[in-house]
């Protein structure tokens, strides 16, 4: 029944507490703040607005009875309140921010900038396609770059995130098996998978068939083959994969795949590794999903929005969900209806424009020559952490690794230290952790993803604080004090036991769990 | 009224027609704080390795299988009401389910405590 | 190239660390001859060549800031407080990741909290879960949730659903076989659902104010629900109705899906939106997606974390509750923090000025001959029948510089009965001015 590693998820009772007593509980520039339904009153409005037209209600008697409870703050209340939640938070433009599978890149300003020019900030997704040829324009110049860049002869651009591009592409997949009236019931995916891949496998009725992997930490070819057979609709595969390792059998899966009658999906994750370098579509793919919030460095925003075009390849590149762009002899139109071998529709109107944007942006200015250069130093850095590293730490596999670098918790072996424990410790130096605990194929997972943004003075500097906490950690006597990290943040260990116990999910009037004095907060 | 385990780590006891089912100590402290269970209807008829009950600690989660088949006359509340019994009473006060078997003879193909010891040591 | 961190020195220092000879030796697990192939693509421009090209392509647009602009159908044109894009443009905000490390991700973790309260309360329902995609795919996943509670599989769709959102829902069920049930194309806005839910329907999904501008009471559609053990799954796509109109909560709803994109959100060409996502407390481990729960830290003050993870795809994987990874948290910021200025005053009086300016422009496409207001009770949007075709209307009105609407043509290809029907929107960024002049217009092309 185990299919996961169980980790301390209460913080440990012995653990010191290092509050500080000051009287607000503030302490120098990390504020105490109240939530926004505390700090508000009745009677007070953050904007302006003027009278309402006058009329006679047309609401069918279906007014709201009551009040909504919503609080009210000035313009200058919220601005503080959001302007000091936002400095409890670690971000990229603070620190390296190594989280691997993650890519945490550079956010170019210039692509906000873009994103937010009138004319393609501000359209509506409904206008006539007379008014929106310059949108239209814009998202068939990224197809075409998503499609030269992968080698990839089609591309649909709706899916939102990385998640849905898999559901686009499982779609695809299964639209064409039924062209061909062919029925498969399975898809084969590593145990090291992303998340992701099963749970989107299952939402189109698949099963997951799990495949082993060597001990070099690619795909066992010879489990594979014994796996494919007729029911098998298609694999799954990250490449580079979650252990940061180009399949460099990648070709004889896809031969094998195509053999079985079954398609290619590559979970496209990892494409900051290779883009410009390796193109997928020279791989054997037949669709995979790029996060332009990854690789095309679209800012993460706390967790969204992303966007998750899915490129195709002939055998699947009829099979694609509504809307689309073509270019006629009366310029760029929408197609949105009307296509029998479309699949469907996967959300509202036209994709994430305001992604596609920076993402154009992000590839405009890198060229084809710098986004070469992205993938280079972004397997160049990572390499260089591991080498960095190995005496101290334990890689995972033999290198050279891809943009990411994978360790197990063998170093901690005997020393009551934790990959937890040491993920904690980092923070206090002023790091993000990077992804612990996954992929989940080896033990105590550290996965190091330092992308291409950082300098060699960055790296070194994190090489120092890395080799500093492992060496703390083997002297043996250390455990308390990683047990007790991070001490010097805004919140302590939280107590994740306790929120899935008896779930809070909402401030309720006079609610407080563990109240913050008003007075103090304001 | 001797325990045996499966490989997935649940037990299975015996006592007269009904068995009690419940998952290990090294289940529970693999999994962590144990946070929800889910528990089956009285009447639910599962088969040998068919999933019986889903156990959610913070950061997993696992389905509990039956480790012979029968039907399903009683579900542990007090779980349910304190998941954290798993934690503090795996094989004891944090049973799981109790089965009516169909077939006792499913029971002889399950390790008993040394074979799952073992077992336990090879992990 | 000013995004990159290495200079030449640095590279061949660190491939010394390595002991690689050349940065290839690095990717030598890559199949033979495809390494580094050639690329049809331009070279690395500065910023002003960038801006540039993307000026000029903004220019081919028409801007709704340019002309009177009447569109809505699922996306509304709202003013948005200054404040909100400055705010959500901090680093810290901007450039962090999905907050799995709670002690540096609390301003994250408190403002998704504070999302979530806000949506529970506009909604009238308990727990509201940290964001989905958008209203469309809100929409599906509520039919796959109302599925697993009900251990049921037919979907009853209303004629009064947003088409996009009941493709979206069909797309996903498709996928399983699973039945859907689409009401003929409700333009009355008098469809019965009741007579088609049975023993088998998980759930019936509504569209209120429905995608042509009716506002309707649901309570006795919710008792149709209950009695035959069915979800009642209401939709919104203009959640700034529900400043001024009873919420799907008061009504019976058991799920509440929106489209958040009104508060805070720039229309963007159609994404990225936010979508709402509020339920029951008793549904709540059935919910798709991230929810953030309060808690206490190792000193014992309130904190926040991501909670209730075991039903997501990176611990459940195939038995997830859904797919979902990355949501939309940075609009579901935007959307705090609009609404955080708003407040309850600010909210109703938004509400009221949408409301009575629909109703002027009701008032004024009433009188003028051929042109009929099709629904009685509404919001902000509503349809008209014309005496001529709709799309054809629409171009006219371009031509003199006007966005006139939605034709329902473009939302429903094909359906004779809607050529001529056309859907309107107002909102506080309409002028009198505007009005007047789409009414003069409408004159002259009709």
């Amino acid at each position: 029944m185990l299919n996961r590693q169980g980790r301390p998820t209460t913080p440990h009772a012995a653990a010191n507490s290092a509050v500080t007593g000051t009287i607000t509980g503030n302490r120098g520039l990390q504020m105490e703040e109240a939530l926004i339904f505390e700090i508000g009153e009745e009677g007070r409005t953050g904007v302006d607005l003027p009278d309402a037209p006058k009329v006679k209600d047309r609401l069918g008697g279906l007014k709201r009875q009551g009040r909504i409870g919503l609080p009210g703050l000035s313009e200058p209340q919220v601005v503080r309140h959001f302007v000091r939640l936002s400095q409890k938070n670690y971000s990229i433009d603070a620190g390296l921010y190594p989280l691997g599978s993650c890519t945490m890149k550079h956010n170019p300003r210039l692509n906000e900038k873009m994103a937010r020019l009138p004319g393609l900030g501000d359209i509506h997704p409904l206008q006539p396609a007379s008014t929106v040829q310059g949108a239209l324009e814009l998202i068939d110049q990224l197809a075409g770059w998503l499609k030269t860049l992968t080698g990839m002869p089609a591309v649909a651009m709706s899916p939102a995130a990385g998640a849905h591009g898999e559901l686009c592409g499982l779609m695809a997949i299964r639209a064409a098996l039924k062209a061909r009236g062919d029925v498969r019931k399975r898809i084969l995916a590593p145990e090291s998978a992303h998340g992701t891949n099963p749970a989107t496998a299952a939402l189109c009725g698949y099963t997951v068939d799990p495949i082993p992997a060597t001990a070099e930490g690619r795909v066992d070819l010879d489990a594979l083959q014994a796996k494919l057979g007729p029911d098998v609709a298609a694999i799954m595969l990250t490449n580079p994969n979650t252990c940061g390792l180009f399949e460099r059998d990648i070709k004889t899966v896809a031969d094998m795949v195509h053999a079985a009658g079954a398609f290619f999906y590559c979970d496209g994750a990892n494409f900051n590794a290779i883009v410009g370098k390796v193109r997928p579509g020279d791989l054997g793919i037949d669709a995979m999903h790029i996060n332009l919030h990854k690789t095309f460095s679209t800012p993460h925003g706390g967790g969204g929005p992303g966007s998750g075009p899915v490129v195709l390849s002939d055998a699947l590149k009829d099979f694609v969900p509504v809307p689309y762009v073509v270019h006629g002899s009366d310029g760029y139109r929408l197609v949105e209806s009307g296509d029998a071998k479309s699949f469907g529709r996967m959300k509202a109107f036209n994709g994430q424009m305001g992604m596609f944007i920076r993402a154009l942006a992000y590839m405009m200015s890198h060229g084809a020559d710098g986004l070469k250069r992205v993938a280079e130093d972004s397997v160049l850095s990572a390499n260089y952490v591991m080498a960095s590293l190995k005496d101290v730490m334990t890689p995972s596999f033999e290198g050279p690794c891809m943009h990411e670098a994978l360790f197990d918790d063998r170093f901690l072996k005997d020393t009551g230290v934790t990959t937890l424990d040491f993920a904690k410790a980092m923070i206090d130096e002023g790091y993000h952790p990077m992804t612990v605990y996954f992929p989940l194929v080896v033990h105590g997972a550290m996965l190091i993803e330092p992308t291409e943004s950082e300098s060699k003075d960055s790296v070194d500097a994190f090489v120092t604080t890395l080799r500093g906490l492992a060496e703390k950690a083997k002297q043996g006597d250390q455990v308390a004090w990683f047990q007790a990290a991070p001490q010097l943040t805004p919140r302590r260990r939280l107590d994740e036991t306790r929120a899935a116990r008896s779930p809070v999910l909402r401030w309720k009037p006079g609610s407080n769990g563990a109240p913050i004095d008003k007075a103090a907060a304001e | 009224m001797t325990t045996r385990y499966t490989k997935d780590h649940e037990w299975i006891r015996l006592d007269g027609d009904v068995a009690t089912v419940g998952i290990s100590d090294y289940a529970q402290s693999q999994l962590g704080d144990v946070v929800f269970v889910d528990l089956p209807a009285p009447g639910k008829k599962v088969d040998a390795g068919a999933e019986v009950a889903v156990v959610e600690s913070v950061k997993a989660a696992s389905e509990v299988y039956a480790p012979a088949g029968g039907e399903v006359v009683e579900g542990n509340q007090a779980i349910v009401d304190d998941p954290a019994l798993v934690n503090r009473a795996a094989q004891t006060d944090g049973w799981f389910v109790k089965l009516k078997l169909s077939n006792k003879g499913e029971l002889d193909a399950l390790m008993d405590q040394v074979a799952y010891d073992a077992y336990l040591k090879t992990l | 190239m000013r995004y990159l961190g290495l200079t030449e020195a640095d590279r061949g220092e660190m491939l010394n660390t390595i002991g690689a000879g050349g940065i290839d030796a690095l990717f030598k697990d890559v199949p033979a001859g495809t390494l580094n192939p050639q690329l049809d693509l331009p070279l690395h421009q500065g910023e002003l060549e960038v801006e540039r090209a993307f000026a000029a392509m903004a220019k081919k647009n028409v801007s709704p800031m340019e002309v009177p602009f009447f569109l809505g159908a699922g996306a509304y044109r709202h003013h948005i407080p200054a404040a909100v894009d400055h705010l959500i443009q901090r680093s810290e905000f901007l450039t962090s990741y999905t907050p799995y490390q709670p002690e540096i991700s609390q301003g994250t973790l408190q403002y998704l909290f504070e999302f979530q309260t806000q949506v529970s309360m506009i909604t009238g329902m308990e727990v509201a879960n940290a964001s989905m995609y958008d209203g469309a795919t809100s929409a599906a996943e509520a039919v796959l949730m109302a599925q697993r509670i009900t251990k049921r599989s037919k979907a009853v769709l209303s004629g009064g659903l947003h088409p996009h959102y009941r493709d979206t829902v069909a797309t996903l069920m498709d996928q399983t076989d699973q039945p859907h049930v689409a009401a003929p194309v409700d333009l009355a806005g008098n469809e019965d659902l009741a007579t088609l839910i049975d023993e088998q329907t998980a759930c019936v999904v509504v569209q209120n104010p429905n995608v042509f501008g009716h506002l309707r009471d649901l309570t006795g559609l919710a008792r149709a629900c209950q009695a035959k053990g069915a979800l009642l799954i209401v939709a919104v796509t203009e959640i700034t109705s529900l400043g001024l109109i009873m919420p799907p909560g008061a009504m019976g709803a058991d799920i509440v899906v929106a489209e958040g994109q009104s508060i805070g959100v720039p229309l963007s060409f159609g994404g990225p939106y936010v979508g709402l996502f509020a339920t029951r407390e008793k549904y709540v481990r059935q919910m798709p997606g991230r929810l953030c729960g309060e808690t206490v830290d190792q000193d014992g003050r309130r904190g926040f974390v991501l909670t209730l993870s075991a039903r997501e795809q990176h611990i459940r994987r195939e038995k997830a509750t859904s797919n979902i990874c990355t949501n939309s948290g940075l609009c579901a910021l935007a959307f705090t923090i609009h609404m955080s200025l708003l407040g309850e005053a600010g909210l109703t009086r938004l509400a009221e000025i949408n409301h009575g300016k629909a109703v002027q422009l009701a008032e004024k496409l009433s009188q003028m001959k051929g042109v009929a207001i099709v629904p009685q009770a509404f919001y902000n949007e509503f349809a008209i029948t014309l005496p001529k075709p709709a799309a054809e209307v629409v171009e006219k009105l371009v031509e003199k510089k006007i966005l006139g609407g939605v034709p329902a043509s473009r939302l429903f290809p094909g359906d004779k009965n809607l050529t001529n029907v056309l859907l309107i929107a107002v909102t506080e960024t309409n002028t009198e001015g505007d009005m007047d002049k789409l009414a003069a217009a409408l004159k002259e092309v009709l």
